[in-house]
């Protein structure tokens, strides 16, 4: 039994967020990462839309240390460069795009698709 | 009775105790960052936002299910801490403490004997009284004794395997039904979420490339019904997904009236699996 009114939750949180100049001004900067099914049990992780400012050769040599894959910058023709990992390593690159080691990126930009 | 509300209040706090814990390492990344504090900080109020929704949706069965587990369990332990501590007061004061302990604590609320009587000019605790609006509010108004949180079920998706490498979502219509949406959108969020395409069977049934569980389209349907279903106003599933003007899509909300617009359902980068299709491409 829980009482309406001690609940803490803001009610005009997501409101604020979305008012937030910054954020809502370049909606299509978002950077997703998303997964495709490979033959058998293989995956395949993309990441796309990263800002320009970062090298992705850099990170992809990064990267395929850190988490033990191989990959590639794929250059496609609508979606610019696209970072390619082999395995599910959604999870993993999340963490690295927003740590203070990695890219330091606001987790918010970022959208993990999905299953 | 003061150990009873100790316990009680880590009941209501049991909600906030997540958002608490995750504040304080956002907070941690903060401190270096300094510009980037203001996003930061609404970030966090997001996650707390998106938790709260999760909860209210109740999204699918699971999280109500954890829910009623939880708050079961309390009220039982309650119930035995009164008992123990009527029992203790009947070791304390004997045959004749019984009834003054029962007198304090008992009285049947509704027939209004003992301590609810209407001449009677004992004090009531506060929690006394506090139970007795909640028990008389479940009876009169169970609609809002329920906190808000309407549980929104859905019927949990079927998933067969068709060969080795397709799925068959059978139930996909009846869930449409449900959350009010056309199955071609439906359909598209799956695909584009799932990086793979496929085709609808005769009966109604829709055919997805690769191979999935049926947990990994439930999750992928939760976060449907979190992006495309649930106003985000009130938090009520009950909504419609109409074209507005611009080709832009819009969910009005049918209990309080709000209206958003929603994004469109883009299909991403998805890169070349196998070399057939290259030769096509």
């Amino acid at each position: 039994m829980s009482i309406e009114n001690l609940k803490t939750f803001d009610p005009f949180a997501d409101a604020a967020a979305d008012d937030d100049p910054g954020s809502s001004s370049k909606q299509e900067d978002y950077i997703h990462i998303r997964i495709q099914q490979r033959n058998g049990r293989k995956t395949l992780t993309t990441i796309q839309g990263l800002p320009s400012k970062f090298d992705r050769k850099k990170i992809l040599t990064v990267v395929r240390k850190k988490f033990a894959c191989n990959g590639t910058v794929v250059i496609d023709a609508n979606m610019g460069e696209v970072i390619q990992l082999q395995g599910d390593q959604r999870k993993y690159m999340q963490e690295f795009l927003c740590d203070k080691k990695g890219l330091e990126l606001d987790p918010k930009t970022i959208k993990v698709h999905g299953f | 009775m003061a150990s009873a509300e100790e316990t009680k209040d880590t009941a209501t706090s049991h909600s906030l105790a997540p958002t608490d814990d995750e504040a304080p390492p956002a907070d941690d990344a903060v401190l270096d960052l300094g510009k980037k504090k203001k996003k930061k900080v609404k970030k966090t109020e997001d996650g707390e936002g998106a938790d709260g929704e999760a909860a209210a949706d109740g999204g699918l069965d699971l999280t109500l299910k954890k829910k009623k587990k939880k708050k079961v369990p309390k009220e039982g332990t309650e119930d035995e801490f009164a008992a123990k501590l009527a029992a203790l007061d009947l070791e304390k004061d004997g045959g004749d403490g019984e009834e003054t302990a029962a007198g304090e604590q008992s009285g049947d609320m509704e027939q209004g004997t003992g301590i609810w009587k209407h001449d009677e000019t004992k004090e009531i605790s506060y929690e006394l009284l506090l139970e007795r609006f909640f028990s008389l509010l479940s009876q009169k108004n169970p609609d809002h004794a329920s906190t808000g949180s309407r549980s929104y079920k859905i019927p949990p998706p079927q998933c067969l395997r068709e060969g080795n490498k397709k799925t068959i979502f059978a139930n996909i219509e009846e869930i449409c039904k449900r959350m009010k949406r056309s199955s071609e959108h439906v359909t598209a969020y799956l695909f584009a979420e799932l990086g793979t395409s496929g085709s609808v069977a005769g009966s109604k049934q829709l055919v997805i490339k690769g191979r999935f569980q049926q947990k990994q389209i439930e999750n992928v349907l939760r976060k449907y019904i979190i992006e495309y279903v649930t106003c985000k106003t009130c938090r009520s599933p009950d909504t419609d997904l109409n074209k507005g003007e611009n080709r832009l899509y819009f969910i009005t909300c049918n209990s309080c009236g709000s209206r958003r617009s929603v994004t469109a359902i883009k299909t991403g980068f998805s890169a070349q699996v196998g070399k057939r299709r290259k030769m096509q491409g």
